[in-house]
């Protein structure tokens, strides 16, 4: 699984570093900045897919 | 009968107590509705059209947000209230300005501050009772005091601002009349910066002294029109989302026990809040005509962008209208979307979540004491005013 994040999408209402804070974290605006690069790691698929299904803005994706 | 898509007035008290049953019906059968009231609004009700219009600064701009009868003109880019007056190129500036402060590193500062601000007013009310305004004697003070505290200023000033925003908010443009100067949010705020300078501290008016746009530090009438800013956009609004959630859960035993059992819930439950009760509404001016959902929007109409609308619409969210205090998959847009995101909604969610677990922490259970005197405020900012709850339990101390 991989995580597609689209910065110019992204308007900082920060549900995916809440949701998942190993993925994501937020920059010293708000917006947010993947934190891995490649595979998401064994255990974190469940939090990738609910910050995918949690942004307002559409800007995360999840690539099988 | 009037018929709500083609003649409504969402400030009059008859659309305030039935705005979800009418944003349903139009979403299902007209989805734009329009009114020749304000010199012409339209109100569409879909999340798809909703976002669209959010998203496109070229057709709409932010020179006006509240539909009224007075229409700004030729106040863009800046507008009268950076950053949410704003159109791009400006706004971005305005707007970055003061993120950081609002970031969730910082705003984590002012929890443990919210934290003991409901405290006390919890301790105000625990003489009381059984029955209290949750609204009136609780919800209303918790972003005051809170926002006292990141300025920097005494919370007994906090009371102070409602008079200075309900002045500003039911007369906007207005004259201040023949009130002294010294009455005035404008004098107040003066003394407020001067005193800063004097003394300079760590909260968010230090931080404006500070800062600097285009490598020049900020004036007094700057700072003083941002701090202006953030009491007009923080307080009705958190105040409303707060009420909101206590009206909800005085009626709902069941979320009031999942929440009992489970405080860890809260978050997630703040979210559902968020969306089923979206307190705020926000308007654009149309820039230059353009079509919507069927309709034509001329230039110079004012549009109503519906977030609270768009929370509710099926195509987005599996049982819509229902509230489910654990729902995962939660898209809503109470914050807006596009560039306008709400730039204190790190701050709003927080204060949310602490007043919350507060009252429920003091009064495990409790409920409406009289239905009928509940009253809910008209126009573009939606929540409970008078809430008269009679407390059932009170938590352990
Ligand atoms: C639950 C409470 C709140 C809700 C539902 C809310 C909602 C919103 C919405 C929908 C917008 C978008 C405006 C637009 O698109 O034109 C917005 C913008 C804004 N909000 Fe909030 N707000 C809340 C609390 C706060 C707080 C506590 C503050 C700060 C103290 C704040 C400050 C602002 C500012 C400055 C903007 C303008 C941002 C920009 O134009 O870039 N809000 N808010
Ligand atoms: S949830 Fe979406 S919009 Fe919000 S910070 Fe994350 S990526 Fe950005």
């Amino acid at each position: 699984m991989k995580i597609i994040l689209d910065n110019s999408k992204c308007e900082g209402h920060g549900r995916c570093y809440a949701l998942a804070p190993e993925l994501f974290d937020a920059d010293d605006e708000g917006y947010s900045v993947l934190k891995i690069t490649g595979e998401v790691p064994a255990g974190s698929e469940e939090h990738a897919t609910l910050a995918s299904a949690n942004c307002p803005e559409f800007a995360i994706t999840i690539e099988d | 009968m009037q018929d709500w898509a083609t003649d409504f007035d969402h400030t009059h008290p008859d659309y305030a107590a039935q705005a979800t049953e009418i944003w349903d019906d139009l979403r299902a059968r007209c989805p734009v509705a329009h009114s020749d009231r304000f010199g012409g609004v339209w109100l569409p009700t879909r999340h798809e059209d909703v976002a669209a219009i959010a998203h496109d600064t070229e057709h709409f701009s932010s020179e006006g947000v509240i539909v009224s009868p007075w229409k700004p003109e030729g106040l863009a880019p800046a507008g009268y209230a950076p950053p949410i007056t704003s159109d791009p190129p400006f706004h971005a500036i305005a707007r970055r300005l003061l993120l950081p402060a609002f970031s969730p590193a910082s705003i984590a500062r002012w929890e443990a501050s919210a934290r003991q601000s409901c405290q006390e007013l919890i301790a105000e009310l625990a003489g009381a009772g059984p029955v209290v305004d949750a609204a009136a004697e609780y919800t209303q003070h918790v972003p005051v005091r809170v926002i006292a505290d990141m300025l920097g200023v005494p919370r007994s000033d906090g009371d102070k601002f409602r008079g200075f925003i309900h002045r500003i908010l039911e007369n906007p443009g207005g004259s201040v009349g023949n009130l002294a100067y010294e009455d005035t949010l404008d004098y107040y705020l003066r003394q407020v910066v001067a005193d800063h300078r004097q003394n300079p501290r760590d909260d968010l008016i230090g931080f404006l002294i500070e800062a600097e746009m285009d490598g020049q530090k900020l004036t007094d009438d700057h700072i003083g029109g941002t701090v202006a800013l953030l009491l007009i956009a923080g307080i009705d609004t958190t105040w409303s989302a707060i009420g909101a959630s206590l009206w909800h859960l005085a009626q709902t035993p069941s979320d009031r026990a999942r929440l009992v059992a489970d405080p860890g819930l809260l978050p997630v439950a703040v979210e559902e809040f968020l969306r089923f009760y979206a307190p705020v509404t926000m308007a654009r001016i149309v820039k230059e005509e353009v079509e919507v959902g069927g309709c034509t929007f001329k230039e110079r109409d004012w549009v109503l962008l519906s977030f609270p609308s768009a929370n509710r619409d099926p195509e987005v969210f599996e049982d819509a209208d229902r509230f489910v205090i654990d729902r995962v998959r939660n898209r809503h847009s109470a914050f807006g979307l596009g560039i306008h995101r709400c730039l204190g909604s790190n701050l709003a969610r927080m204060e949310m979540t602490v007043a919350i677990d507060e009252w429920m922490k003091a009064f495990p259970d409790f409920e409406l004491a009289d239905a009928g005197a509940v009253r809910w405020s008209t126009g573009q900012v939606r929540g409970p005013r008078q809430l008269p709850v009679r407390i059932l339990q009170r938590g352990a101390e």
